[in-house]
């Protein structure tokens, strides 16, 4: 079960990459289309924008969601003796290398893991988490944060997170250019076809940034059972997670995190801040998650 | 055309024996590894019990039945013979139900709760039996693995052909995982 799903999410990458990259050449083309009067070259631009920024995202990914995030790592047990004995068991029990452990200080119990592969990844915890639950919800918490670890989830997270992150910077520099009147001189566009072409391209510019975060979200949502189910494969104690789940969404929502990593943490950072649809919801409800671990 | 078929399937054949042998390196390595991370573990456990009891000692009455008893489990998990996996974890078994319910005894001395040094080599030890107990589930689930290919076909073709054996599990007591409980009248009256 867990195999498979190793090389699902290892064959998903492959195609959210190539998902995104149409998009990204889809969006290039109308990029290019409504500004430059050549959509070729708006693709070309595009790709070329989108590799750079991606390599520079995932080259330093952990780095950047850190400090998106204001954690800071620890280097020593003795800094958290308990938190990285934690660790330190779940990656041997999962046989990953040891995480880089990260602490963000935030009240709201909350965690979450990132990286590019199991050997290059961090886990970070809020100082919540580590006064509100006990050592044995603590471990049900890692334990899950480990499965994403294990199970590749980290990098198609920080993948999706690159791309989408690309689109956005995309986008914004369209947004850039309209104001500051790039456009086109030739004003020939009478044609019904141009006109269709030029609000398909509008329209395009303004729903990529929404497709990719649908995406994004929907690639998390399932994850999240997979994990929790993962985590008891390691702990074999269910109800270590069915209490640090309880006590994570009974608690307020972070002071301050960042947006594009929400679908990444173990509950929904924003929780009563905004009410989201079910379609934009980064997290499926812990209710759910906590019936699917009683059955267990 | 025949020979090159001919060859090709040699080819493949040749690759699927050595994929299935490498797969057996891998997995024994896995087993011996996993059982090393036992040992280092039930090692650094019985670097930190002469700590333990030189930091209770001092607690006048403490326990002291239950602190000869965790010695002298200690003196005998060194005395096992090394290839002897089954015994050593029967005695590390028996060292960890002892040192959990000196854990659970200092509940009732507040004096030595509050002792640093004594909070930390807690953790240690705890550290410690939680690696000792995740190492054998580790090292149980790479037995279940070896097992399952030295059984099933075709890898136990090659099984037979370079003598892959079946490993013993450890096995592991029910109330292994459960919370400690500990009825206070088992420890005599020279508690308190």
């Amino acid at each position: 079960m867990l195999y498979e799903q190793i090389a699902m999410n290892k064959r998903r990458t492959g195609y959210v990459m190539v998902g995104f990259t149409l998009l990204v050449v889809a969006l290039g083309a109308a990029l290019g289309d409504v500004f430059a009067g050549n959509w070729l070259v708006g693709c070309l631009w595009a790709l070329v924008v989108t590799a750079v920024y991606m390599l520079i995202m995932i080259s330093n990914s952990t780095n950047v969601v850190m400090s998106l995030n204001n954690a800071r790592e620890i280097k020593h047990e003795d800094q958290a003796p308990q938190l990285w004995h934690l660790i330190e068991d779940m990656a041997l029990v999962g046989r990953v290398p040891m995480p880089r452990v990260f602490i963000i200080d935030d009240a709201s119990p909350n965690a979450f893991a990132t990286g590019n592969s199991p050997e290059h990844s961090a886990v970070a915890v809020t100082t919540g988490l580590l006064t509100r639950l006990n050592r044995e919800e603590l471990e049900g918490v890692i334990g899950h944060e480990i499965s994403h670890v294990r199970n590749y989830d980290i990098r198609l997270q920080t993948i999706a997170l690159a791309l989408s992150a690309a689109i956005s910077f995309l986008v914004n520099l369209a947004s850039h250019l309209m104001w500051f009147g790039g456009g086109r001189d030739d004003d020939d566009r009478d044609s019904a076809g141009g006109a269709i072409a030029m609000v398909v391209s509008i329209l395009l510019i303004f729903l990529a940034p929404l497709a990719a975060s649908i995406a994004q979200m929907a690639l998390s949502r399932n994850r999240e059972y997979l994990a929790d189910a993962s985590s008891v494969e390691l702990t074999r104690n269910p109800q270590g997670l069915i209490s640090a789940l309880e006590k994570i969404d009974d608690s307020e929502p972070m002071q301050e995190a960042d947006p594009s990593s929400a679908a990444m943490y173990i509950g929904d950072p924003f929780k009563n801040k905004r009410k989201m649809t079910d379609l934009f919801a980064t997290h499926p409800p812990i209710a759910d998650r906590i019936a699917r671990l009683e059955k267990m | 055309m025949a020979w090159i078929i001919a060859i090709i399937v040699v080819v493949l054949l040749v690759i699927w024996y050595v994929t299935l042998y490498n797969g057996f390196i891998q997995i024994r390595t896995h087993v011996q590894e996993s059982w090393s991370q036992i040992d280092v573990q039930l090692k650094r456990r019985n670097d930190l019990i002469p700590n333990l009891i030189s930091t209770t000692k001092g607690y006048a009455n403490y326990e002291q039945s239950t602190l000869k008893k965790v010695v002298e489990l200690r003196n005998q998990l060194t005395a096992v013979p090394a290839g002897d996996r089954q015994q050593t974890m029967e005695v590390s078994n028996a060292l960890s139900g002892t040192l959990r319910s000196l854990f659970a005894v200092a509940e009732n001395y507040p004096d030595l709760k509050a002792n640093t040094q004594f909070s930390q080599l807690m953790e240690e030890l705890t550290n410690t039996e939680n690696k000792i107990a995740y190492s054998r589930q580790l090292y149980n689930s790479t037995v279940a693995n070896l097992n399952m290919k030295v059984q099933s076909f075709p890898s136990n073709l090659v099984a037979n052909i370079h003598h892959f054996k079946q490993e013993a599990y450890l096995q592991v007591p029910e109330e292994e995982k459960a919370a400690p409980k500990v009825n206070f009248d088992d420890f005599g009256n020279d508690n308190k």
